[in-house]
């Protein structure tokens, strides 16, 4: 496979697109559930954010990988979800074991999070995403790497502000789950401000 | 049509078995740690296989650790120390240790995984915990829901304990939950007598091993105890010894009776021995027998309500107002309580009042 300076390129604007204009979590709302309950605090989500990069990324290849040189010589398309499923969820035990083995604190406090990556519907999202759009593979990767950092960004955001959120009053009826979903809102808004910088894309 | 269905299903077993086998090798390099060897106390070593917990590891070496929920990680009983190769402390530890545990290296043992060569203290009194065969000799009733039963051990045929100490008794399958349920009961036998174990139990009303002791258990019948576990046993000072227990908590301090006659100990002590009435007293034959063959030892049942039809010329009223009314040297005491949560905690509230530092309060709680 031949990398062109283009194509590269590409994959930079695609991985900063994702990252800010088309976060796959503040525009897409994929991802929610992690989202919402692993971001009590901060050092927690930044273990899992990690995770979530690392695994969308890799995914994104691998799936990009199964699906030209798999499903589509074989005409066998329709079959990408299981597909996609199959490998995403493969790939995070593999991650699974090997975090055990190498750091038994953030598997810890991963715990039962880190299963439930497999049916993060950001991962899956991303990988049925890169298909839709026809990603080569250098952008995908950019993609899948873009949609991580973008997810992670979103969820230690969410995190810091629930942390100070802790000292201060909220209406009752408002706590817990409510008002993380109006702040999640809220930064969602905010997000839509980059939507003019990547012009012409 | 038929051939692209088939080779659709091919195609993606295929792939899903291409992922499984990947898997399975990864397990195999990963998840396998190889032969690891735990140093104890710096004298023994053991070369085990890595893996799973350090409690189960151990307790597959026959080295047992008490531990009441089983390595669930919900008691915090399995606590060891580990000086090296532990790893980081993990958040499922935290709840249980104090600030103090945690910069000795102290970890909770069913949460720990041995991963590599270990270097772990384990108090020598816990080497001495086995499984014991034995075989009810002999139960007494002692009021109408209080009896005494009588082991002998079978196999191994004899046991060392520290007079104070517990066994765990193993209640037969029982048919409900279909598991086997472990109760901790305090041996009340004379320490000299190293082929039998002797203990007082009352009956809990509803409760698992209570109820087959009481309506299952046979002279004959065959069962299972492990331990010794507890620290509840006397100091080596030579304070006097104020000693709090009504009900089955008499068991432990019977047996400690019976060995400061063994080992002529010339402690002062009393015993203060709380009953609701009359008829729930028992044993008083034998605590009038301690009174003359020990140095300095004084019995004194309390019953709370004495019945009219009784006659009753000892102390009346709860046990902690008759140890208000009758202990005269408090502060110089050191004071030994055993029951139900309610009692200890009254009495411990009471002996502070007295002048009896908390540091010289020792108790074993019935929970």
């Amino acid at each position: 496979m031949m990398l062109s300076e283009f194509e590269i390129w590409q994959g930079f604007v695609v991985c900063i697109s994702a990252v800010f204009t088309n976060n796959i979590l503040l525009t897409y709302f994929l991802g929610m559930c992690p989202f919402l309950s692993v971001s009590r605090e901060v050092k927690t989500s930044v273990g899992l954010g990690f995770a979530v990069i690392f695994v969308l990324t890799c995914t994104c290849a691998l799936n990009w990988l199964t699906y030209h040189h798999v499903l589509v010589p074989l005409e066998l398309e329709f079959f990408r979800f299981i597909l996609f499923i199959i490998t995403i969820a493969a790939f995070v035990q593999f991650v699974e074991m090997l975090l055990d083995r190498t750091s038994p604190l953030l598997y810890q406090k991963l715990g039962i999070f880190l299963p439930l990556i497999t049916v993060n519907c950001a991962i899956l999202g991303a990988s049925l995403f890169m298909v839709i759009r026809d990603y080569s593979f250098v952008v995908t990767i950019g993609y899948g790497l873009g949609s991580g950092i973008g997810w992670f960004l979103a969820i230690i955001a969410m995190a810091g502000i629930r942390q100070k959120l802790k000292n201060s009053r909220i209406p009752r009826g408002l706590q817990g789950p409510g008002i993380a979903l109006i702040i999640a809102g809220l930064m969602a808004l905010a997000f839509t401000g980059f939507a003019g910088v990547l012009q012409g894309r | 049509m038929i051939l692209q269905i088939m080779l659709a299903v091919a195609v993606i077993s295929s792939i899903g078995a291409v992922l499984a086998a990947l898997l399975t090798v990864a397990e195999y390099f990963l998840a396998n740690y190889g032969p690891c060897e735990i140093t104890i106390n710096d004298q023994r070593e053991i070369t085990v296989q890595g893996g799973s917990s350090l409690l189960s590891t151990l307790t597959a070496e026959k080295i047992f650790i008490p531990s009441a929920c089983g390595g669930r990680g919900t008691c915090g009983l399995c606590k060891l120390k580990v000086a090296e190769g532990a790893g980081p402390l993990l958040p499922t530890e935290e709840p249980f240790l104090e600030e103090q545990e945690r910069t000795s290296n102290v970890r909770v043992s069913c949460q720990v995984k041995v991963r590599n060569d270990l270097r772990i203290e384990i108090p020598p009194e816990l080497f001495s915990i086995r499984e014991y065969r034995c075989r009810c000799a002999e139960i007494i009733d002692l009021t109408h829901d209080t009896k005494q039963f009588r082991f002998e051990l079978i196999e191994p045929e004899t046991i060392d304990y520290i007079p104070g100490q517990y066994m765990q008794l193993l209640t037969p399958v029982d048919e409900k939950s279909g598991e086997e349920v472990y109760r901790a009961y305090s041996m009340s036998s004379d320490p000299a007598e190293k082929n039998v174990i002797e203990t007082i139990i009352r009956l809990v009303p509803g409760g698992i091993c209570t109820t087959y002791c009481f309506e299952y258990l046979k002279v004959g019948d065959e069962v299972k105890l492990n331990g010794p576990y507890g620290d509840f046993w006397l100091s080596e000072t030579n304070a006097p010894i104020v000693f709090i227990a009504g009900g089955s908590g008499m068991a432990p301090i019977k047996s400690i009776l019976h060995h400061m006659r063994n080992t002529g100990n010339k402690r002062k002590a009393t015993y203060y021995f709380g009953a609701n009435k009359v008829e729930e007293l028992f044993l008083v034959d034998l605590m009038r027998q301690f009174e003359s063959e020990l140095a300095d030892f004084r019995f004194v049942p309390v019953v709370a309500v004495p019945d009219e039809s009784e006659k009753w010329d000892g102390e009346a009223g709860l046990v902690t107002e008759a140890v208000t009314r009758d202990l005269k040297n408090a502060p110089e005491c050191e004071a030994y309580l055993c029951g139900g949560p309610g009692m200890i905690d009254a009495a411990i509230n009471v002996l502070k009042e007295l002048g009896i530092g908390e540091e010289r309060i020792y108790y074993d709680k019935f929970e």
